[in-house]
């Protein structure tokens, strides 16, 4: 398999071009993400982050190890190259997620595909063109700078005739020259930042888009679990006699797991259901009431975020608002679930995979079958959303491990109940915050954070005491316990919970200091693009200067991500009998830097918010005794239809900035932003996500 | 009990020897290998399966083969089967999909809305799709895409 050792990490430029097939390969450069063992050429990294392919008929592909989750990535890596090679954005072919045809990438999470790859393949595009144009300079005989290139062929200026396409000057040959500092296109743009009809389009809407689960392959075998009953507990006995019974069926046991093997998932599932397995439950632990006392219990001892000024004497004149803050688990809840299709054969592996990180995930197969990893090839092609709940693939790893056992290719498809028992919840967590005005001059603050993680505790406010401290977080590293299952990344990890509990505490010092609301946040932010964006969406939403609470039931929040400023206002009415917050209209003004896809990154924004108002207002994850009572989506609400607000979405200019990456920051503000409108609406404080129906009453009084 | 079971699938006779019982997701998806169908939640609370069964939108995780012996069953792989039909055209024009993976299953149902009710208001497309679930949130143009091929449908008829 020699395009799978192409990806490997570690090999030379020359080991690569040596490997691959006809066609030009330009090497461009991903620094954040280059691996340190990667060996120096010209005093530079050499860098195999990703590559492109130009046919002999003319069709380039792009190569990109990012997977497409519906955020568009596939997309605006055609309009990158397109762009710079000049040739039609139909001409381009995308290829992702592949690890046996692309290069290697950490992966798709942090919003880093558009600051870091993106530029990438741009530079790899105008290196392309720059190495053409000196190809066809020495075809046709003519200087480079009397040459034009116009869809992919290249002509010599004002006789078009005299001309050839970029495959027939790769027809039959590898070309392997390099051109250093090749600069990308300042402006002319004919793709970038006109918005391009997405590129995975004509899959999904006739249903030929494969998703994991949606691999058939001859002598496929459908996988059937055995799971306990709680997390922590254990297998005492199991007695597999019954299902080995049903005609067809294999029962494979390897090493704890037992699962249950059919060509048909339905049968195999049925199956596991005659298993009888004794489990010993674990110790009682933590529920979702008592876990916040214990989550304070039992975290590490907290880091400085940041500390500056003196909190003595910003105690000394400040009116003081304390108040703590709680957010709760979270599902990830994708409508796929978790999947995998895998076929071993001897010492290779090929694993599809509904996961954003299939580098990491070959490495994981590659470990549980005791191969090299240059003998796995993990192929996420189309991933039925991620959010930030596809970075680890345990089903890759069980699928590989069943398909060795059973030596016939099989697929794992996770059930609902699966996927909410095994998901890498957004952690609950408690923020506490203490801070004060003097007159409309924020004069302390002072933070501490427990379970969400840091990022984005530190105020950006101007604010001259301050001390913010965190304990625990998403990314791992808590003492064993904290939380009774696991935790990951949830779109724009830490930053949800941390917004919610900073800016709902502004609109109280807002109100201690008896102001506005906007009025107060730009009486105490310098930062230029924060208060654009502030201004930008006050703008659109009409907002009404007043003293909260007005009865209008209008909120603010506003928030950074990944470099990304973000405002959101909303309208919401209470019901006061029930406590249902229904949200009216939603404006979100971003600046995203450049704008590559503009549609793209509204689609992001709506998205962000029909997400951030499901999360704020009704997520929550049941448990007990480390089991997840949380089983479907009846118990679960996700928003649906009826929750539609209007929604306008402003992308404020900002040109000259490079390109930000828009999936997460949209979804940050909407918690404090909805929050902050019910007090608006009924002077209700709510304190903790999600605002349900009952919270809002409790908060009602 | 296993028997064989005689369908239209997507203008097409079929016969399946299955366990009647089975539902129809799974024959669909693994004895038919059509797998533009999708699983999503095996309660009947997603969505995500939607089918087309005698020009009602049905769930096909659970439905029972048996429910569709001597019937017309339309899955997704039969839209469009001579170019692209007026809802797929719209969910392409107005990027009503991201991950794409409850498409097929909002495609089916607003498929069958426009058969019954050829012009919906907005608020009858919203109240006929609010039980198929999307979490990447593309509601706002799933609605506006439904009413384009709605008007579509009429400028054409």
């Amino acid at each position: 398999m020699a395009q799978a050792e192409i990806a490997t990490s570690g090999m030379t430029r020359r080991g690569l071009l040596g490997a691959a097939g006809a066609g030009l390969f330009v090497f461009f450069h991903a620094e954040a993400q280059e691996p340190a063992r990667l060996p120096v050429r010209q005093a530079a990294p050499v860098d195999l982050n990703a590559f492109l392919k130009i046919a002999p008929d003319g069709r380039v592909t792009c190569l990109v190890g990012k997977v497409e989750l519906g955020q568009g990535v596939m997309t605006e890596m055609a309009q990158a190259l397109a762009e710079e090679l000049d040739v039609a954005f139909d001409a381009v072919d995308v290829v992702l997620g592949d690890t046996g045809l692309c290069p290697y990438d950490m992966g798709t999470f942090g919003s880093m595909s558009t600051p870091l790859l993106w530029p990438a393949v741009r530079r790899a595009g105008a290196e392309a063109k720059a190495v053409l144009l000196e190809m066809a300079s020495e075809r046709l005989k003519v200087p480079v700078d009397r040459l034009r290139v116009q869809a992919g062929v290249v002509s010599e200026s004002g006789a078009p005739s005299h001309a050839v396409a970029y495959g027939q000057l790769l027809e039959g040959k590898r070309i392997e020259r390099h051109i250093e500092n090749v600069p990308v296109k300042a402006a002319g743009f004919h793709l970038i930042g006109i918005s391009q009809p997405r590129k995975d389009g004509p899959d999904k809407v006739t249903g030929q888009a494969k998703y994991a689960g949606d691999i058939v392959l001859p002598g496929l075998l459908h996988a059937s679990i055995l799971r306990p009953p709680a997390h922590g507990a254990r297998l005492k006995s199991v007695d597999t006699s019954a299902a080995e019974k049903v005609a067809g069926v294999q029962v494979v046991k390897d090493a704890g797991m037992v699962a249950v093997l059919h060509e048909r998932p339905d049968v195999a599932c049925d199956a596991l259901g005659r298993v009888k397995a004794d489990f010993e439950n674990p110790p009682a632990g933590p529920d979702d009431r008592t876990i916040f006392e214990h989550i304070q219990k039992t975290a590490p001892p907290p880091t400085v975020v940041k500390q500056s000024g003196d909190l003595a004497e910003g105690e000394r004149r400040a009116a003081i608002v304390e108040k703590t803050y709680l957010n709760s688990y979270v599902a990830h809840a994708p409508i796929e679930t978790h999947s995998a299709t895998a076929h071993v054969e001897g010492d290779k592996a090929t694993v599809w995979a509904s996961s954003q990180a299939p580098f990491q995930v070959k490495n994981a197969v590659a470990s549980a079958l005791g191969l090299p990893p240059a003998n796995v090839r993990i192929v996420s092609r189309y991933i039925g959303g991620g959010f930030g709940g596809k970075t680890e693939a345990d089903q890759a790893v069980e699928a590989a491990r069943l398909s060795k056992a059973a030596g016939k290719p099989v697929q794992v498809v996770y059930s609902r109940r699966e996927e909410f028992f095994y998901d890498r919840f957004r952690p609950a967590a408690t923020m506490k915050i203490r801070a004060g005005v003097d007159g409309a001059k924020i004069v302390l603050w002072d933070g501490q954070i427990f379970g969400a993680g840091d990022r984005e505790g530190n105020p950006f406010y101007d604010i001259p005491n301050v001390r913010v401290t965190s304990a625990g977080g998403w990314m791992g590293g808590n003492p064993p316990g904290m939380n009774p299952f696991a935790v990951g990344a949830w779109r724009a990890p830490s930053v949800n919970s941390n917004t919610f509990a900073r800016e709902s505490h502004i609109d109280l010092l807002a109100a201690a200091a008896a102001m506005d609301p906007l009025e107060f946040r730009l009486k105490n932010l310098t930062h230029p693009r924060m208060r654009r964006v502030l201004e930008s969406a006050a703008r659109e939403f009409g907002w009404k200067a007043g003293r909260a609470p007005t009865k209008r039931g209008a909120g603010m929040g506003c928030g950074m991500y990944s470099n990304v400023c973000n405002a959101t206002m909303v309208e919401v009415a209470v019901n006061r009998g029930t406590g249902a917050v229904e949200v009216k209209r939603v404006v979100m003004a971003l600046d995203v830097g450049q704008v590559v896809n503009p549609d793209g990154m509204r689609q992001q924004a709506e998205g962000a918010v029909m997400m951030g108002m499901s999360s704020a207002l009704s997520e929550e994850v049941a448990f007990r005794d480390g089991d997840v009572l949380t089983r479907g989506f009846d118990s679960y609400p996700i928003a649906r239809f009826s929750w539609l607000p209007k929604i306008e979405i402003v992308l404020v200019e900002n040109p000259g900035s490079p390109a930000l990456g828009g999936g997460e920051p949209p979804i940050i503000a909407m918690g404090a932003a909805l929050a902050n409108a019910i007090f608006d609406a009924t002077g209700a404080r709510v304190l903790q996500m999600p605002m349900t129906p009952a919270r809002v009453k409790a908060a009602l009084g | 009990m296993e028997r064989t079971v005689s369908f239209t699938l997507n203008g097409r006779p079929v016969a399946v020897k299955a366990d009647e019982e089975r539902m129809l997701l799974w024959v669909l998806r693994s004895d038919l290998a059509l797998t533009g169908t999708k699983f999503g939640c095996g309660e009947g609370v997603c969505g995500a399966c939607t089918v087309i069964v005698e020009n009602e939108a049905v769930r096909s995780c659970v439905t029972p083969l048996s429910a569709v012996a001597g019937k017309r069953v339309l899955t997704i792989e039969g839209v469009g089967q001579k170019g692209l039909h007026a809802v797929q055209r719209a969910f392409l024009d107005h990027h009503a999909f991201q991950c794409g993976y409850c498409t097929p299953g909002m495609i089916l149902n607003a498929y069958a809305l426009l058969l019954k009710t050829p012009h919906p208001t907005r608020q009858q497309i919203a109240d006929h799709m609010e039980d198929n679930l999307c979490r990447c949130g593309a509601h706002m143009r799933i609605l506006d895409a439904v009413q384009q091929a709605a008007a579509a449908a009429k400028a054409g008829s």
